[in-house]
């Protein structure tokens, strides 16, 4: 039966079309804006690695803290009188701007990271629910937030709002390098070093990694544990409202209730592909996720091949290295 | 809940000691209604069951025709084709049941099984497609076998990793052949298919299964229904439904002793995938139309809350599960908006204060749950009857010599 059906489908070329020589003349254009998209991934990745280094869970509901950080970003900068026209203003004026709207993002992420907490997880761990149970309040959570948005918000899109107009600055192989890629490759790289170095050496990333290793021992060790979960989970907030700022800067238009989910799977795509749990991992993984998904959208002609490949990738990581590329745990990373 | 064998008779009295043992050790608090009606249930003679089911049956297929007031989803939407709605989620939620109730694999792209049988029996029966075309029922088992083959070639690679990743996998694979669907020109897109097949009966203007009587296709369903219910019973009480039980409890320990816990959780998987495969193309025969809208992850989340409403692990509440998902929305149209954020909430509140579901499932002794059944009465009688509290074994163990 399968053999039959198979070889009665169409064989004609209209399954897949592989386009060779767009893909070599965009090859430096794409290796660019993947880096973009790879940097805004990673800064989402690191909310996954981190709660799922210290709690083992994969915090499904990360892609509606992001998305709330979007649209604490876009409803900022629309009350500061951006639109979908690049503003008239100094330079000062827009840093300043951008500015206040990234705390925003970062405070309605991290109280969403915070309330999911309270509201979905911590229930579920003062009754030492199975892992199952987990998933799927994670699953309702990220569901309630979607619909919560949908009904005050509407379905469409926010407008955009642009808040510079992205101009070249050197070009590399023929490929030009403009400010708003730069801005984002390189703000989300201080980002995560930050992050890096605040887990290694401070004291309260001292506190992350124990509980990651071993979550009853470091509550001996005089850990509050509670309170290095609500860290965890504020952290991660707050790298995801970074992200939401870069995001609603590469794709104004892309804010809308349901607009959080695809990018987090492949956001989670690329923790899992550095290795999950592994603060650098999600770094790496991000880049790679970024540009792999860049190079199948132009060789094979459509933006949403973006998301199979990224899927695709995950699978096949998972296949031949389930621990990732960097594949080490939260807990062992060295001080 | 060893996975291979068990002793012929010393089994059940050592069970039902131990099982009566156990209660009274965790002390559960509340004896709710369902329980009660479980062990009624279990102490019922054989005859007097199958009497029950065939009355239960009777009157699900009279559903769409009696049209009772109070249940009727009219004048807001066609009770019939209601009805065949409530029993499509019903069969995917049996389904998902194998999936997540049984093996305690979290599948959260179920929807894409779904798809697979719509797409299947669209492509073999709509003129639209250019594949060779055969009749409509046998698309049926085309569709199973075709969204079987879709689980294993998925289940292959992830199902040997741990559970977690099989959600975020599965995920988003649901969501990628609704992409694949857009992108790939075959699958038309949003254009899709016309005119997909429908059984035969009735006249060429006026086929016995048109788009717009649901009752053909509503009886048609529920008849398939019964069919898997049985097969899934069997296999439930049978060694791969014990080797099921013992992967979702502790896969570790299952592994430990015996069980090759891979083999049965592909088993599982691709089990789970080909009812989700000919729910879809019994849907897609009734909507005579295919595309690549009806097969976004949302519904597929619904179909989780289905199997977790009704009580994952109980086929049962998977029944009841899935008709209330499909049911609400059309009965009570003003909150038809609202469905996806009421049983997002419902997902929480459930896990928190009653992870277990409407039906709570049967945990223990599948195999020998009727003959335990009967000594379990016999003991706690026995214990009524006795204050002394160690007598209780000896005079069960006096039962069994």
């Amino acid at each position: 039966m399968l053999a039959t059906l198979l070889t009665s489908l169409p064989v004609e070329n209209d399954w897949i079309n592989f386009d060779i020589p767009s893909f070599v003349q965009n090859f430096w254009p794409a290796t660019f804006d993947g880096l973009t998209f790879g940097a805004i991934y990673a800064l989402i990745a690191l909310g996954y690695t981190l709660v799922y280094g210290v709690l083992s869970l994969i915090n499904f509901a990360h892609s509606e803290v992001f998305i709330m950080g979007c649209y604490g970003v876009v409803l900022t900068l629309t009350a500061l009188g951006f639109g979908p026209n690049a503003p008239n203003l100094s330079f000062a004026a827009i840093v300043g701007d951008l500015v206040v709207a990234l705390l925003v993002g970062m405070v309605a992420a991290s109280l969403t990271a915070l309330i999911v907490e309270r509201v979905a997880y911590r229930p579920l761990r003062k009754r030492n629910a199975p892992r199952l149970a987990f998933l799927i309040t994670a699953i309702g959570a990220s569901f309630t937030i979607q619909y919560i948005i949908f009904l005050v918000r509407g379905p469409n899109p926010e407008p955009a709002v642009t808040m510079f107009i992205p101009t070249p600055i050197f070009d590399v192989f023929g490929a030009l390098v403009d400010n708003q890629q730069i801005i984002i490759i390189v703000a989300a790289l201080v980002m995560m070093i930050i992050t890096d170095q605040f887990i290694r050496r401070s004291r309260t990333g001292r506190g992350i990694r124990a509980v990651a290793q071993d979550p009853d021992t470091a509550t001996l060790m005089g850990v509050n544990k509670e309170k290095i979960i609500m860290v965890t989970f504020i952290i991660g907030g707050i790298l995801a409202g970074a992200g939401a700022l870069f995001y609603v800067m590469k794709v104004p238009s892309g804010v809308f209730y349901a607009g959080g989910f695809i990018l987090g799977i492949k956001a989670f795509a690329a923790a899992v592909l550095g290795g999950i749990g592994n603060v650098r991992g999600a770094l790496v993984g991000g880049f790679l996720l970024g540009l792999i998904g860049n190079y199948g959208q132009i060789l094979l002609g459509d933006s949403q091949w973006t998301d199979v490949i990224a899927f695709i990738v995950l699978v096949l990581v998972l296949l031949v290295r389930p621990s990732g590329i960097l594949g080490q745990s939260l807990g062992r990373s060295k001080a | 809940m060893s996975g291979t064998q068990d002793g012929p008779t010393l089994m059940p009295g050592a069970a039902a000691t131990q099982a009566q043992d156990d209660r009274e050790a965790t002390r559960v608090p509340r004896r709710l209604r369902t329980t009660r009606w479980g062990r009624k249930w279990n102490s019922m003679p054989r005859w007097q069951q199958w009497l029950v089911l065939i009355i239960v049956a009777a009157a699900a297929y009279a559903l769409p025709v009696v049209n009772p007031w109070g249940i009727t989803t009219e004048p807001g939407n066609d009770f019939q084709i209601a009805c065949f709605q409530m029993a499509v989620y019903a069969l995917v939620a049996v389904g998902l049941n194998v999936v997540i109730g049984f093996a305690g694999l979290l599948d959260l792209g179920y929807i894409a099984f779904f798809a697979v049988g719509a797409y299947t029996a669209a492509f073999l029966t709509s003129p639209d497609s250019s594949a060779i075309h055969i009749p409509y029922l046998w698309t049926l088992p085309a569709a199973l076998i075709v969204a079987m083959t879709f689980g294993i070639v998925l289940g292959l690679p992830v199902l040997r990793l741990r559970g977690d990743y099989l959600a975020i996998v599965t995920l988003g694979f649901g969501e990628i052949i609704r992409i694949l669907a857009t992108i790939i020109p075959a699958a038309k897109g949003q254009v899709g298919f016309q005119n997909v097949g429908h059984p035969p009966g009735g006249t060429e203007a006026h086929p016995l299964f048109s788009n717009s009587n649901g009752t053909p296709w509503y009886w048609l369903t529920v008849t398939i229904i019964i069919g898997v219910l049985m097969l899934i019973g069997n296999l439930e009480r049978s060694r791969v439904g014990r080797a099921w039980i013992s992967i979702r409890e502790d896969e570790d320990a299952a592994e430990i002793m015996g069980v090759p816990t891979f083999k049965f959780k592909l088993w599982a998987f691709g089990i789970g995938a080909s009812i989700g495969g000919l729910s879809g193309a019994l849907f897609a025969g009734q909507i005579g139309f295919v595309n690549n809208q009806k097969f976004d992850v949302v519904t597929s989340i619904l179909f989780v809350a289905a199997v977790i409403l009704g009580g994952s692990g109980n086929k049962v509440g998977a029944i009841l599960g899935g008709a209330i998902v499909a049911y609400i929305p059309l009965r009570f149209t003003a909150i038809a908006d609202y469905k996806y954020l009421i049983f997002g909430v419902a997902l929480i509140i459930l896990m928190i204060f009653r992870p277990q579901g409407l039906i709570a499932a049967k945990n223990h002794l599948l195999t020998y749950s009727r003959v335990v059944g009967d000594r379990l009465a016999q003991l706690r009688a026995n214990r009524k009857a006795d204050e002394k509290p160690t007598s209780t074994r000896e005079q069960s163990e006096g039962g069994d010599a």
